[in-house]
């Protein structure tokens, strides 16, 4: 009786308490789904309804893993290309946020001490409101009747609309837009930290400020490259609304295809098998973006 | 001209043109929504028509009510999850299976939202197939966005536990306070703030989000992004112009508010400190 009436307090003492109630929470909604997906992704659709993986009907078990959505994955070209292309524009993405952002952080860094607090807030205040009414806002100024080819016409820059709505310039633009805090954030945070005594050393030392630049402020803020790009990479693969809302039919993006999958086709072990594969893709930048977060933390 | 001075010009046309474009959509939005023709780019003249047109709009308003409900219930799921996550995370430094939660707690950061939404859409109907219930509706929304909610959470619980003195709750003890008195009387006050940003900010995303919504809605149950998604697949709409300048106006004043509230308690709180020390020095 006593190793029973010791379980139970154990079991309700504060610390188990406190760690059981999250373990619960997050096996049952985040560990457990990944599992079940993992599971359709090796059945196939009978009907409406996904096969069974175990079959009890001779008594034991009985285990039957169906590759077939994967085999169709890695052999549908339609599909190795849209996962190139959502990588080849999450790539693309991140890039002109770097080129965009990392400037704008640095200045923001060099900005007055007082003005700081509220161009930060500026850089924020966006987040709070809609996303998908910021994207949908792109739609009236991208189209070929929108704001800005109705601007450039006024202006008799141009004489017929330049077509930039459902092409991969109007994906890019929303892409980036959506995600340049992300990257000047971090990258901001890291900046503004840099001790500004060795550029001054390097000055003294009669280097000139574009080579001071590059040999000391890059490599200073290796982390928040690392983190900013991570931050921006990592979502703009799997990224649905965006592709839906501006690029068209004709850009491919592996979100969509899931969507699609999922919500028209109705297969669902083929919608599960392009999520498990588009996991694995995640698996690697998350990996890069934990392991310098955590060398940050370590210093 | 100087260097200096070229430079100066330089960076500050550059940080300009970053926040016209950062500003850009939102500017348009709220200019276009008072435009009284129907073709969303030719401006004709100032008129209120599309905000008449909200108000008669009943799927948008009855939407815009389910959201709220939706945001409100689950940002306070997210945040009492929230923080018993980072409580676990953050008093407790080892245990068996830290790695595992600290993981379980960043996937759904990480994860894009299809795949967090097909894998729990996945995971109900198995239970719906085992136990009957639940049916896709309110429930099994609110639980999508508690979800995506906890893990933010966790993160702005976790980041005021780091900065606060374990010592008061030490004191606390030493003075004879039993656990919960001590989290009621010294934990609960200072974090607080922290309590309060995350709730803003999970309901925030759960007011925001379509991708989850669409995959774990039922039958009669549409969010308002999930209606403004539809609508401005279909095309471009004047209506959705006037929700979205209601949605700022209100997002606007609420985020002013909040940040004179915390500048207005930083003050106070220092002022009471002043006090505590003028009192113990006498």
């Amino acid at each position: 009786m006593a190793t029973k009436q010791g379980f139970f307090s154990r079991l309700f003492d504060g610390k188990h308490a406190v760690i059981s109630i999250p373990y619960f929470w997050f096996i049952m909604l985040a560990a457990i789904p990944i599992l079940i997906i993992l599971k359709i992704s090796l059945s196939e659709m009978q009907g409406t309804s996904v096969s069974n993986m175990i079959d009890w009907s001779n008594g034991w078990p009985k285990l039957t893993l169906n590759f077939s959505s994967y085999q169709f994955i890695f052999s549908d070209s339609l599909y190795l290309k849209t996962y190139l292309s959502s990588i080849q524009y999450a790539l693309l993405t991140t890039l002109i946020c770097l080129v965009i952002g990392y400037p704008f952080a640095y200045f923001m860094a060099r900005s007055p001490k007082h003005l700081q607090p509220m161009l930060l807030m500026l850089i924020m205040l966006p987040f709070w409101t809609s996303f998908l009414l910021r994207i949908y806002a792109w739609k009236t100024l991208l189209e070929n009747n929108g704001i800005i080819n109705n601007a450039l016409m006024s202006l008799g820059v141009i004489d017929t609309p330049i077509a930039m709505m459902n092409t991969s310039f109007s994906l890019m633009v929303g892409m980036v837009y959506s995600y340049l805090p992300f990257m000047i954030l971090p990258l901001y945070a890291n900046l503004s930290k840099l001790d500004i005594r060795y550029l001054e050393a390097a000055a003294d030392l009669g280097t000139s400020p574009f080579k001071a630049f590059w040999l000391i402020t890059v490599p200073l803020s290796k982390a928040g490259i690392i983190a900013g790009s991570m931050l921006v990479f990592i979502p703009t693969i799997g990224e649905y609304v965006i592709p839906e809302l501006l690029g068209g039919s004709s850009t491919l993006m592996i979100g969509r295809v899931l969507w699609n999958e999922f919500f028209s086709n109705n297969d669902w072990p083929m919608a599960s098998a392009v999520a498990v594969v588009m996991i694995l893709l995640i698996l690697v930048p998350m990996a890069i973006y934990n392991k310098s977060q955590a060398e940050a933390e370590a210093k | 001209m100087s260097q200096a001075t070229n430079n100066k010009i330089f960076s500050n046309l550059w940080m300009v043109v970053v926040y016209l474009f950062l500003y850009l959509p939102i500017l348009t939005l709220v200019v276009y929504s008072f435009n009284d023709s129907k073709l969303i780019s030719t401006w004709t003249h100032a008129s209120l028509r599309w905000y008449e047109a909200l108000i008669k709009d009943d799927d948008l308003i009855s939407a815009v009510l389910l959201s709220l409900k939706i945001a409100g219930i689950s940002a306070l799921m997210s945040v009492f999850f929230g923080t018993f996550t980072a409580f676990a995370l953050n008093r407790y430094k080892r245990f068996k299976g830290r790695t595992l939660l600290s993981s379980m707690a960043s996937m759904p950061l990480v994860m894009p939202d299809v795949i967090v939404g097909l894998s729990l859409l996945l995971m109900i109907i198995s239970v719906q197939h085992w136990l009957g219930f639940p049916d896709k509706g309110l429930f099994t929304i609110l639980l999508g966005h508690a979800l995506l909610g906890t893990a933010y959470a966790t993160v702005v619980v976790t980041s005021r536990l780091r900065e606060m003195d374990g010592r008061l709750d030490e004191a606390a003890m030493d003075l004879g306070c039993k656990p919960w008195q001590v989290f009621h009387l010294v934990t609960f006050p200072l974090l607080l703030p922290a309590l309060v940003s995350a709730f803003l900010l999970t309901f925030t995303l759960s007011f925001d989000d379509v991708v989850l919504s669409s995959f774990l809605s039922g039958p009669g149950y549409s969010t308002m992004p999930m209606v403004i998604f539809s609508r401005a697949r279909l095309g471009l709409n004047p209506t959705i112009n006037a929700v979205a300048t209601v949605t700022i106006v209100v997002v606007t004043c609420a985020v002013i508010a909040s940040s004179f509230y915390t500048s207005h308690q930083a003050r106070k709180r220092k002022r009471e400190e002043a006090q505590a020390y003028s009192d113990s020095n006498k």
